[in-house]
């Protein structure tokens, strides 16, 4: 019955594989834009398909297997999908927002050179981070989690006569395979360890239904769960692995949008909750990711401060926004986890196509009066909203949405994690103290960039000041919808405390039979007196409307009232500013620890091991057979005297011995 | 023609060699063609093996042949045995399918005596097909030499700058491994004969069942360890191979990382390891352990390195390392990510070698601080060598990834888990110094001049890298192709290596018992 599945990553791949061969020979940008954006289309128009007859089914749990991959001994791998509740959600957001995001490329991307190249990877992305998302073992998985590491090295070194773009694709890609460092260590692990109890499976669906047979809290499914979450720090961008994200602003922005807010950032997220219940058993696991989730959202905020780029503030936004939702993983709340990842996925692919959209328009001015400003710094900016007010309106209703303003959708998710936080049976106070105070944070820095952008005086220069134009309707129609989807699209999740109406969590429900087993077997949920407690709930709930409101009124004050503020600030704390604004010199203390020890040691295993022990021992060798040699050599002086001379000492030697001896 | 079809693939390129000294030496062309010809037949010869379904079935030897050959008296007797089975299989398909490409790289890259260079290619290839498809000690070391002695010359005579020193420190290198090879295959036929088990020659089925004390096991596992151990190279005995294989010219070197290298991790598979099992385990956790530091330590010397061929060399160094880590597991998955990281390794720095001879046709220099921003002027070339990248990364749906993956999910699964942990480290630094050393050649702007009027690949070139781009995807996505022909022989290995294990110790239960009761 869903035996279509495989036409969902299918799609892109030959899309892509089209482009890839054949786009330079297309030449058509109309052609080439066209075929990606139908393969990615027609995915979405099977991913509905799927996802409706699921949303009517009663059997929510449907494999496809398409054939063997590698089978040795004990081990089987097939190559087969699954599709659940989770996984038919995933494929909506990264279909949909795929396909908008297509769309948009068509108009960002006009006239560059690399036009079919760019298509190309834009659907093998789309392809892998598929593979990825209905895999229904891990090793599928795992061909999906490292496509993605390659299409964004491929995309973010898109630029690649760049030498930061190159240094940046390098850099993701490299990170993110620390991160798959855990990911294998933790396949290892749990292969061997399900196998001793007789189960040698890497099936998704074996290994929750066997999951029980290991020990609940032991160690064995600790360093599981953390070998796993350490992957997802790579992929998901938390500390200690999330140097790569800001880099990776390097890319084309729709890229960003794509890869580095909606989808493969996401991937951490989705390998978690596909292997909740395993995550579920280990309490201490559950911990380290609140935390670490939590310590992601604050630190990343603060970064988001102090930059002037557009993008990185974005790109720090993200960072802080995927410790939320490690923040609900870590608590529990799987559910407000995934809704949380759906809504970001929408405001923020709406923010970095908002910001491609500014950045496509200060370009075109600048090249317009031949002026080489940097068309991402904000500090050139403000007062766009005129010019540019579909983008404006856009912006401003995700910024709204991310800052967590009522009935907006990241209101939503965004109370449901933080209420988790509070409330759940693995939840925490610290964490909940450190959520609120970064969701004021965010509301923040996102209302400061809005304020820079769009609103206020104008700082362009003034050559191009009048030049910039509105962004062609190929970019604003996906804007639309992206910011539609922001406004609305929380009502899917609506608390139990507020749903005056009676529509029910639609989200919770769709997605119980993926997280309720283990939710109900580990004790992870509300409290029985907390769940009732209404007045409560909607009190936190007021509260951190509040605390969002403190954090717009903030950025109000700061950039629009009192616009010498910043400077005064800056001016009076000058060595914590250079210290925001250079990122805490992480970067800086990676090389320090690891980069450069590591080069060294290279070196010195070279230039020192190989060349002078190594060799030495063996050019040793031959300098005492060749000094032997040359030794002898001299008996053989090719002179008839010598020898004869020799022979005449022998004969003496023995006549000698026979007569004296 | 089944019968003898063995021979007729190992001896055509002898053949085609007696041919090659015919033709004219100034005729540069035909000798080059007759020689691709050569080798396309004895590729064409060795086809019927690998559709062969018989290796589905059987582990056992396939396409035996046996004629008594020297013998002298009942003092030394060896004989022509030869076959096949689901692990020399691929082995030997690959050294027919790498010969063509290595012969036709050099079409322009060698001009210096042709011939001499042709005829020593085909002798070559008769030594490594021989080698694989030996099943008499004594045979195989024939082989084993005759391979050393045609590698030797490519290296000293068409080799780089420093050819001299390379060839000699390769033949040093593998001269002092084959002498105690040779030594521990006469300890062994003598052992044999004293103990008055049956046996056929150097035949090494016979071998097998010999229950050698555990006393001289080590002894001859270490004279045939080590041997062999030269050859994979393992850490610490790997410094002839950087130097061989920048000083060598680009078909001898494809051939030496293709074939040459794997005659090290093959010998162990087929001799050391079931010839002394009961060595062996007490040996593992060294060997686990070298394959390990080798892993990483090419790994971080390949990072640093400034020209190209030697980061390759560097590279197969911890490549190897998991192919060696993988058949140390002694487990099916282990096993099989061995054998097939060999064909891997093959495909893999073959390709990455004849891409670097690209390179190096082109600029006559492989140091990567010579080049930058080539991705511009040469998009195939660009696209080609990146797909080669990430198989010798070990992407998903590459073959790079099956081999590693298999390699070290065996050795977790066995005894060796931290070994296979810290081997998975690999991986990391795999991206490190592919992807640095990608982007200083390939990205970036172009700054050096003499870059500007590079050529994009030609047609030849493009055909010689399509049949290997095709089994970077064929592993990477279908490996079963490979593994249901070798399942049955893995198997058998295993379970003989195990049970033989089990005979050696009930044999030597009494004596212990005696020593025990004497105490």
């Amino acid at each position: 019955m869903y035996s279509n599945l495989w036409l969902i990553p299918f799609f892109p791949l030959v899309g892509s594989i089209i482009n890839g061969l054949f786009g330079k020979k297309i030449k058509n940008e109309k052609v080439i834009g066209g075929i990606a954006t139908i393969a990615i289309f027609l995915s979405f128009l099977v991913s509905c398909q799927n996802f409706f007859r699921l949303l009517g089914d009663t059997e929510k749990v449907h494999q496809q297997i398409l054939g063997s991959w590698m089978s040795i001994g004990i081990l089987n791998v097939e190559w087969g999908f699954l599709l659940d509740p989770l996984s038919a959600l995933m494929i909506m957001v990264v279909t949909g927002v795929g396909s908008l995001i297509h769309l948009y490329s068509i108009g960002y991307m006009h006239g560059e050179t690399g036009f079919y190249r760019f298509f190309s990877y834009l659907n093998l992305f789309c392809f892998s981070m598929l593979m990825l998302v209905l895999g229904n073992n891990a090793l599928v998985m795992f061909i999906g989690w490292e496509g993605v590491g390659l299409c964004s090295y491929l995309l973010i070194g898109y630029y690649f006569e760049k030498k930061s773009a190159g240094d940046a694709a390098k850099k993701a890609f490299v990170v993110n395979r620390i991160g798959d460092f855990g990911f294998l260590c933790g396949l290892f692990t749990l292969f061997w360890a399900l196998g001793s109890k007789g189960v040698w499976t890497l099936n998704f669906v074996e290994i929750s239904e066997n999951a029980h047979l290991l020990q609940s809290g032991g160690l064995l499914v600790t360093v599981v769960t953390l070998c796993f979450f350490l992957g997802a720090t790579g992929k998901s961008a938390q500390i200690p692995l999330y140097t790569w994200l800001p880099d990776a602003m390097e890319g084309p922005t729709p890229v960003s949008a794509l890869i580095h807010a909606a989808t493969m950032v996401t991937a951490g997220i989705y390998m978690i909750a596909r292997m909740n219940i395993l995550f579920a058993m280990s309490p201490t696991t559950m911990m380290v990711i609140a935390f670490v989730g939590a310590a992601t959202a604050l630190f990343a905020a603060s970064i988001g401060f102090a930059q002037n780029d557009i993008k990185r503030v974005l790109a720090y936004s993200t960072v802080s926004q995927l410790g939320f939702m490690f923040m609900a993983m870590g608590v529990g709340a799987f559910t407000a986890g995934i809704f949380h990842l759906m809504t970001h996925a929408f405001f923020k692919a709406c923010l970095f196509l908002g910001s491609g959209s500014v950045i496509h328009g200060m370009h075109h001015a600048y090249h317009h009066a031949h002026l080489h400003d940097d068309p991402q710094d904000m500090r050139n900016m403000g007062g766009l909203r005129k010019f540019m007010p579909i983008t404006w309106i856009t912006y401003l209703l995700s910024c709204l949405a991310i800052a967590g303003m009522p009935f907006f959708a990241g209101f939503f998710s965004k109370d449901e994690i933080l209420w988790w936080t509070f409330a759940s049976t693995r939840g925490s106070y610290l964490v909940w103290i450190i959520g609120t105070i970064a969701a004021c944070m965010t509301a923040f820095y996102m209302f400061r960039s809005l304020y820079m952008t769009f609103h206020g005086e104008q700082r362009t220069d003034v050559r191009a000041k009048d030049h910039i134009p509105e962004s062609p309707w190929v970019i604003t129609l996906p804007l639309i919808i992206l910011a539609g989807l922001a406004t609305i699209a929380g009502f899917i999740g609506i608390p139990h405390a507020i749903d005056v109406a009676h529509v029910g969590n639609g989200i919770a429900s769709f997605l119980d039979p993926v997280f309720g087993q283990a939710q109900q077997l580990h004790n992870i949920g509300i409290p029985e007196d907390l769940a009732h407690n209404v007045g409560l709930e909607i009190g936190l709930m007021c509260m951190s409307v509040v605390i969002g409101l403190i954090g717009i009124g903030g950025a109000y004050y700061m950039y629009m009232k009192k616009q010498e503020l910043p400077a005064k600030f800056t001016g009076a704390f000058p060595g914590l500013h250079k210290a925001v604004f250079n990122k805490w010199y992480i970067d800086e203390l990676y090389d320090f620890l690891f980069v450069n020890p590591c080069k060294k040691i290279g070196t010195f295993l070279w230039k020192g091991f190989d060349v002078c022990v190594v060799d030495g021992v063996v050019n040793g060798i031959g300098w005492v057979v060749k000094g032997l040699a040359s030794g002898l050599r001299y008996t053989q002086s090719g002179f008839l005297h010598n020898y004869a001379m020799i022979m005449v000492v022998g004969v003496v030697v023995i006549v000698g011995y026979y007569i004296f001896g | 023609m089944a019968d003898n079809l063995l021979s007729l693939m190992t001896f055509f390129p002898l053949l085609g060699m007696l041919l090659i000294l015919v033709i004219p030496r100034d005729n540069g062309s035909l000798l080059k063609s007759a020689t691709l010809v050569v080798t396309l037949i004895t590729f064409v010869l060795s086809l019927p093996l690998a559709f062969d379904d018989v290796f589905t079935v059987s582990g056992g030897m396939h396409y035996r042949e046996f004629h008594e050959w020297i013998s002298i008296g009942n003092f030394f007797q060896m004989n022509y045995n030869v076959g096949v089975d689901g692990i020399s299989l691929w082995l030997v398909m690959l050294t027919t399918f790498i010969m063509p490409i290595a012969v036709l790289s050099t079409w322009n890259a060698v001009d210096k005596n042709i011939k001499g260079f042709m005829a020593l290619l085909l002798l070559l290839e008769t030594g490594m097909l021989g080698a694989f498809i030996s099943l008499d000690l004594f045979l195989f070391y024939i082989f084993w030499e005759l391979m050393l002695i045609p590698m030797y010359f490519l290296i000293g005579i068409w080799g780089g700058k420093n050819r001299i020193y390379a060839a000699v420190k390769f033949f040093i290198y593998t001269a002092v491994g084959s002498l105690l090879m040779l030594v521990a295959i006469i300890f062994v036929y003598y052992y044999a004969v004293q103990s008055g088990a049956p046996i056929n020659g150097f035949g090494i089925q016979e071998f097998y069942r010999l229950a050698i004390p555990s006393g001289a096991q080590y002894w001859l596992f270490l004279a045939f360890g080590f041997s062999f151990a030269i050859k994979v190279p393992m850490f610490p005995l790997h410094t002839w191979l950087p130097d061989a294989h920048t000083e060598a010219p680009t078909a001898g070197s494809v051939i030496l990382a293709a074939v040459l290298l794997k005659m090290g991790t093959y010998g162990y598979v087929r001799f050391a390891m079931p010839l002394f099992p009961d060595a062996l385990q007490t040996f593992i956790p060294l060997l686990a352990f070298l394959s390990v530091v080798g892993i990483v330590y090419g790994s971080l010397v390949a990072m640093m390195q400034e020209d190209v061929k030697k980061l390759v060399a560097y590279s197969s160094v911890a490549h190897l390392g998991f192919v060696m880590l993988g058949i140390f597991a002694m487990n099916m998955q282990g096993l099989a990510g061995g054998m097939i990281q060999m064909i891997n390794h093959g495909i893999s720095t073959g390709a990455l070698l004849l891409i670097v001879g690209f390179i190096y046709e082109r600029r006559h220099t492989r140091l990567i601080s010579e080049f930058g921003g080539l991705a511009h002027k040469m998009p195939i070339f660009a696209t080609i060598f990146l797909i080669i990248t990430f198989s010798s990364i070990g992407l998903p749906g590459t073959n790079g990834f099956v081999g590693e993956f298999l390699a070290l999910m065996g050795a977790f699964e066995s005894g060796l888990r931290w070994y296979a942990v810290v081997a998975t480290t690999g991986v990391i630094f795999a991206a490190v110094y592919m992807l640095w050393m990608y982007q200083r050649v390939m990205f970036g702007k172009m700054t050096n001049p003499a870059n500007e009027n590079l050529k994009d690949l030609s047609a030849r070139e493009i055909v010689l890298m399509v049949p290997l781009l095709v089994f970077v995807f064929w592993i990477g996505v279908y490996p079963n192709t490979f593994f249901e022909k070798m399942n049955p022989a893995m198997e058998q290995l295993l379970n003989q290596m195990e049970s033989k294990v089990a005979v050696v110790e009930q044999v030597e239960q009494p004596v212990v018992a005696q020593m025990v009761e004497y105490k």
